[in-house]
Order: structure tokens, then C-alpha cells, then sequence
């Protein structure tokens, strides 16, 4: 059986362990043949940003796990574009390659799977 | 008293939905475990089947026995217990989530998770939890 997966990302990046936990939900369905993509949005986006350096407080850079997330299969991800804009966000470079989806339309692409989660 | 949306339909009245519940927060600090609880308790009596409820993140600390309880508290430890002995839900605590936070327990098959945890729940991988997903016609997270 397989099903289709959305992860709502919706938090920072670095609150807690919710990232680390919220990539091995990610992998696990991933690795267990489900078809998996990824929404970004409210605070959500700050986890795409280019040029983090978590190092600073003493955190572990996410960018190398969310691409290396295709080797799994997962190359679906969407970010939405209210989210960036209300953050003065909508110029700066990502670390994936997503597509944009506008908030009028994230009702239709959650009903478009199977499963949503939001994390 | 619960919600007329978790009735079947008129339309097909002999429908009885499959739910999957996760509950990815402490039951100290909020509701959201309670609600979970009072919402498979209310699937049940109204007939729907529950595959299992997954505890993820915080949630991994609602089924130890080791807890007192007090006369007078709640206990939701104790609470799900009685839904496993009587409706045989699947409590199953997230491996991963309670070894992130320090929890006693170890895989499946330690007997020392038997002291450890309240009747009924067992520790087990997030396999589970797609499995889970992918039996239910409902996935629903508190």
C-alpha cells in the first residue's frame, strides 16, 4: 500500500528537537515506499534560508539533511508564497528547489494527499 | 454530547471509520493529550475502530507506570490503560522520541518496559506509525 504524504512545516528552524524529529517521520515514510512531499510555510520558511550558520549556538546544520532528501525519493517541495512575503523573505535564496504556491491555493494541494501532517 | 461529524452518515450507516491518532505532546503542559483521549474514547463508544495511538515527541511521556498518582489527579497513564483493557487499543510509544529524552525503556521485547510503562503500551519504531497511517481512513494529530 502506498499512500501520499504531505509534512506541513510550520515552525523555525533550531525550536527543540522538533526539525530532527520531524525529518525521521520524513524518512521513515519515505523509506517505506510512500510517496512523501514537503509544504513549507508560516515561520516554516526560515528553515530554507540560505547562508544559516547554527554554529553559533552550538546546532547542527539542516540544510545537508533536506538535500539529501531526494536520494530518498523525496523531491516534492512546495513553499508558500504569503509566508515569505509577510516575512520580507520572497528575494532570498533557498537551499531547495521548491515551487511556490500561493495561500488561496494550499487548501487544494493538502486535499491532493492522502495523509497530512502537520509538524 | 460529542460532535454529530464523528456519526456515521445517514447514507451509509453502517460505515465505521478507521482512525489513526498521534499525540505529540506532554500531557503536563497541555490539553491536546486529554482531547485525544476523550476523542478515541468517543470513536469507540460510537462504534469506529481505532488502528492505534502513536505517542510522538512529548507524548512518549504519557505511558509510564513509574509516575505517582495522587488521589485527587488525573492519571492519563492509568486513563488509556483502561481503553487498551477494554476496546484493545494499540498504545505505542515512539522508540526514538523516548530515547531522545532519557526515557527508561528499551525495544519491544525488554521485559524491563513492563515495570516501566502502564498497561497496554509498548515501544516500538516510527514503522508503526506509517503503518498506522496507511490502515486508517482518518489520520489525526493532537
Amino acid at each position: 500500500v502506498s499512500k501520499r504524504f504531505l509534512f506541513v512545516m510550520q515552525s523555525c528552524p533550531h525550536v527543540g528537537t522538533q526539525l530532527e524529529e520531524n525529518l525521521d517521520m520524513i524518512l521513515t515514510a519515505a523509506s517505506m515506499d510512500q510517496t512523501v512531499s514537503l509544504l513549507f510555510l508560516d515561520d516554516g520558511v526560515f528553515q530554507l534560508l540560505e547562508g544559516q550558520n547554527p554554529a553559533v549556538i552550538g546546532r547542527k546544520h539542516v540544510a545537508p539533511i533536506f538535500q539529501a532528501l531526494p536520494l530518498y525519493d523525496v523531491d516534492s517541495f512546495w513553499i508558500e508564497l504569503e509566508s515569505l512575503q509577510e516575512r520580507s523573505l520572497e528575494d532570498r535564496a533557498l537551499t531547495l528547489p521548491v515551487q511556490v504556491v500561493a495561500r488561496s491555493k494550499v487548501a487544494a494541494l493538502m486535499a491532493s494527499h492522502d495523509i497530512v501532517v502537520m509538524c | 454530547m460529542y460532535g454529530d461529524w464523528l456519526k456515521p452518515s445517514t447514507e451509509a450507516s453502517n460505515s465505521q471509520m478507521k482512525f489513526a491518532v498521534q499525540i505529540n505532546s506532554s500531557p503536563f503542559q497541555t490539553q491536546s493529550g486529554a482531547t485525544a483521549y476523550q476523542f478515541t474514547k468517543a470513536a469507540l463508544a460510537l462504534g469506529h475502530e481505532i488502528i492505534r495511538v502513536f505517542f510522538y515527541r512529548d507524548g512518549a511521556y504519557h505511558g509510564l507506570a513509574t509516575r505517582p498518582s495522587p488521589d485527587d489527579e488525573n492519571h492519563p497513564a492509568h486513563d488509556w490503560s483502561e481503553l487498551a483493557r477494554n476496546h484493545g487499543v494499540d498504545l505505542v510509544i515512539c522508540i526514538s522520541a523516548a530515547q531522545r529524552r532519557g526515557l527508561p525503556v528499551e525495544a519491544d521485547h525488554d521485559d524491563g518496559n513492563a515495570a516501566r510503562l502502564s498497561e497496554g503500551f509498548r515501544i516500538a519504531g516510527l514503522g508503526l506509525w506509517v503503518d498506522a497511517c496507511l490502515k486508517a481512513d482518518r489520520f489525526i494529530v493532537f
